[in-house]
């Protein structure tokens, strides 16, 4: 199913209008004909899209529409689910992840992913950060310190935590464990960020600096983001999927989807007559 | 106020919810007082044991005339008229009830036994003379008398009042050597003999693989011949310090005037317990509690102390965590995160909980046949056949009780576990697995450590469980009387194949197999009290243990 790069893009857009924009982006991720089955429901059907490199890709819709369950396909999370079959195919880069000789991890460490609630480990900050780098053998302490610092700066969390590096990361706010966390994934360096509605359970201003900080974060890394609020979505992302009951509706860049969008149930769902 | 309206108030009062509480409360309150009140007795009588009690001479007038006691008043009780009567004694007139007194009057050898029950009608006189000396001996029990002189070889070295300091000072002597003679034996000369049994074996095993060339033999027989002389040379060591722990010996008069003559080898502690004050006396408590817990048992374990079984206890049960902790908990990762859920692993589940049920002899029946029949029989015929026909792990021991024990306790450790793997959120699980973690990664540095407290959990009950437990250990490891520690000096220092001895075991044996009925009765209280203060002790440790890594890992709270 590994499919060549640009013809698939036009083929994949629903009302390709924003042809323009998104045919000018490099192509990072690519998802054809992807069909996914709990047992015998199926949570998402047929679903074409590509998202582009370097650029925030947000995913919108009422609950249950199949979003995360998308987001998930990205690195493989569906996989720990019982009973999940999955048809078609993901491409990161060229490659599909869901070849039967991919090492599950290894592509986990090229797509991070950070939840929906904070999720730090019961272990200092510092440890947090560098849990995943100690997973590839990296032991050297020199080398840790640095990249735990850049990873702290990155995640725009450096200047709160420099003086408790060695406290438990359990002790921090919120907002900035979900920013510990953000630290954490980006500290190996992955090509692709996945966000699951990583504001939902966050205040407004921790929200915010969370916003600023996906849009630092975007030059280095493709983001793809998870969101149930729909002026998040505005602000912070460059393209947007709309979802609805497993189906991809209408998928553009930001700008065209909520000022103009092509179909009935996006307008119907942007201006809150249903979701 | 009517009927109708009180009838109101106890429906209210019903509905309110208080008698709930105030029966929960009270069943809180009666279990609490039931706990408290057994420990205080077990604490009460065995404690009060090695209190150091007055000393009484008393005027007694027997059936057949007057006679004088000399003894501790152990415990008194009340006999009814009839029931004295029947026993072929004469209550005096008018009295319904007797009131006697169990003295003990030690001296064992010289009269027939060392209790005996007194009336107090009977008593004449009774008073506490300070110069009445007890003396606590190696055999035969403790000794009451008055000292009359002191002797070195036979020759008066001092008498009367001048007596008593010599007499102190002599038994410190004998205390050193008789510290010196043990420290030979049960020291050197036992590793001497440990290291002889060993080129024994070595020869032995030279023949059986068909390898006992002369050089081989020979190297054995020099080795063996140094042991030897330098046996001889301890020997001679030996035989000169019990020349001289023999030298001394005493005179005392005993009760009914008699006099006595006693070595002084015999005495471990010689006291005058009438002319103590109270701190002397507490003092003296504290040495004698210490002695308790820290000597080896004497007289068919009926004096003496109870460190073997301390010590044996002890180890058992921690050689019993070592080994059910890693099996309880890779059982239960295996079951929690490994195998699928359904019938099976069902079927598995119930089948780990019915074994917490399993009587434990059945256990011990079970160790017995398979452990040290089988397993170690089979040990015994690959890696020690030098020994046969005896034993080497053929036969019950420590490293048997040890896994008989794991085996009986396994099932908590297992349910805990699991419980403590069910409770780590899956988010964590998650968020390990998308930093690139294997499943076996993500258990190993967060799951585990995340559910080392209910792991310790698990342990701590189990630790509950089998320390306390007797009856399996019978079948495959406890004796009466261990003649070595299982840890010692020798390489490889922990002997998992000796039998040792048990606190649980000592306390039945002391109480319901000893010859002395009497003298046994405050130790079986004061051990079954250490047992105790041991197993809270271990379940302290582990509690502590357990709350530093709860305090660690504190779980997210959501």
């Amino acid at each position: 199913m590994n499919q060549q790069t640009t013809p698939a893009i036009k083929a994949s857009l629903p009302g390709n209008s924003t042809e323009l924009n998104l045919a000018d982006e490099k192509e990072c991720l690519q998802v054809n004909n992807l069909n996914l089955f709990y047992s015998e429901k199926q949570a998402l059907k047929d679903i074409n899209l590509v998202i582009p490199e370097k650029r925030v890709t947000a995913f919108i819709g009422p609950s249950g529409c199949g979003k995360s369950t998308l987001l998930r396909s990205i690195n493989r999370m569906n996989d720990l689910v019982d009973g999940v079959r999955i048809e078609g195919s993901i491409t990161l880069h060229g490659d599909n992840i869901y070849d039967r000789d991919v090492d599950v991890s290894a592509l986990r460490r090229r797509v991070g992913m950070v939840f929906q609630r904070p999720n730090p480990f019961p272990k200092s900050i510092y440890e947090n950060v560098a849990y995943g780098l100690r997973l590839q053998g990296i032991n050297k302490r020199h080398i840790l310190d640095e990249r735990v610092e850049w990873a702290l700066k990155s995640a725009a969390l450096w200047d709160e935590v420099s003086n408790r590096l060695h406290e438990s990361a359990l002790g921090m706010s919120g907002g900035q464990q979900q920013r510990l966390v953000i630290a954490r994934s980006i500290a190996i360096k992955p090509e692709v960020l996945l966000l699951d509605e990583p504001a939902s359970a966050l205040d407004p201003i921790s929200t915010l600096k969370i916003e600023e900080l996906i849009y630092e974060l975007k030059s280095d890394y493709t983001i793809v983001i998870v969101t149930h609020n729909m002026q998040q979505a505005a602000r912070v992302s460059d393209y947007t999927a709309f979802m609805y009951m497993g189906d991809l509706i209408e998928f553009g860049s930001t700008d065209k989807l909520f000022t103009n969008p092509e179909k009935k149930q996006t307008e119907d769902y942007i201006t809150g007559r249903y979701g | 106020m009517n009927s109708s309206t009180q009838r109101q108030s106890f429906t209210q009062w019903w509905r309110s919810g208080s008698p709930w509480i105030w029966l929960n409360a009270g069943a809180v309150s009666i279990s609490i007082l039931v706990v408290f009140g057994l420990l205080l007795m077990i604490a009460v009588k065995g404690m009060s044991h090695f209190w150091p009690g007055d000393i009484y001479q008393i005027d007694y007038k027997a059936p057949n005339g007057e006679q004088q006691i000399i003894g501790e008043l152990v415990e008194s009780e009340y006999v009814s008229a009839e029931r004295f009567s029947e026993s072929g004694q004469e209550a005096p007139e008018g009295m319904g009830h007797v009131k006697r007194w169990l003295v003990k009057v030690g001296n064992r050898k010289i009269l027939n036994a060392d209790f005996r029950w007194i009336n107090e009608y009977a008593i004449l006189n009774q008073t506490t003379p300070e110069d009445l000396v007890v003396i606590e001996r190696q055999e035969w029990g403790n000794f009451y008398g008055y000292l009359s002189s002191v002797s070195e070889q036979g020759e008066v070295v001092a008498s009367g009042e001048a007596a008593w300091p010599v007499l102190l000072q002599r038994v410190k002597r004998v205390t050193k050597i008789r510290k010196q003679i043990r420290h030979l034996e049960k020291g050197e000369i036992g590793a001497i003999n440990y290291q002889l049994e060993a080129l024994r074996l070595k020869a032995r095993k030279l023949h059986l693989e068909g390898e006992d060339t002369p050089e081989n033999l020979a190297a054995i027989k020099a080795q063996e011949k140094q042991l030897n002389i330098n046996y001889q040379q301890l020997k001679k060591t030996l035989e000169d310090l019990h020349r001289q722990i023999q030298r001394d010996s005493a005179i005392f008069t005993v009760m009914g005037g008699k006099q006595v003559k006693q070595s002084l080898e015999q005495m471990i502690s010689v006291l005058k317990p009438n002319n103590m004050n109270v701190f002397e006396k507490l003092w003296q408590y504290v040495v004698n509690f210490f002695d308790f817990i820290s000597e080896d048992p004497r007289e068919a374990n009926t004096e003496g102390g109870v460190f073997p079984a301390i010590f044996g206890t002890v180890l058992m049960v921690l050689l019993m965590s070592v080994l059910v902790t890693p099996l309880g908990v890779i059982a239960a990762v295996y079951l929690r995160e490994y195998a699928r859920q359904g019938v099976m692993i069902r079927i598995i589940r119930i089948a780990v909980n019915n074994l917490a049920g399993v009587p434990s002899i059945v256990y011990g029946v079970f160790g017995l046949g398979f452990f040290v029949y089988f397993l170690g029989g089979n040990i015994d015929q690959l890696f020690f056949p030098e020994a046969l026909p005896a034993p080497t792990f053929g036969t019950p021991g420590l490293l048997w009780s040890a896994l008989t024990l794991s085996l009986l306790t396994v099932p908590v450790v297992i349910v805990s576990t699991e419980e403590g793997l069910s409770r780590i959120p899956g988010s964590l699980r998650e968020g390990s697995l998308a930093l690139g973690a294997t499943k076996f990664e993500t258990l190993w540095k967060v799951i585990l450590p995340m559910s080392s407290p209910a792991i310790m959990t698990g342990m701590i009950l189990a630790i509950a469980r089998a320390a306390g437990e007797v009856a399996p250990l019978m079948l495959v490891g406890v004796v009466k009387l261990a003649p070595e520690l299982p840890m010692d000096g020798n390489s490889p220092f922990l002997h998992l194949d000796r039998k040792f001895m048990h606190l649980g075991f000592h306390i039945y044996d002391v109480g319901f197999q000893s010859p002395n009925v009497e003298a046994a009765r405050p130790l079986v209280y004061a051990t079954a009290f250490l047992l105790v203060l041991v197993i809270v002790l271990l379940n302290l440790t582990a509690i502590m243990l357990r709350n530093h890594l709860r305090e660690k890992y504190k779980s997210l709270e959501h």
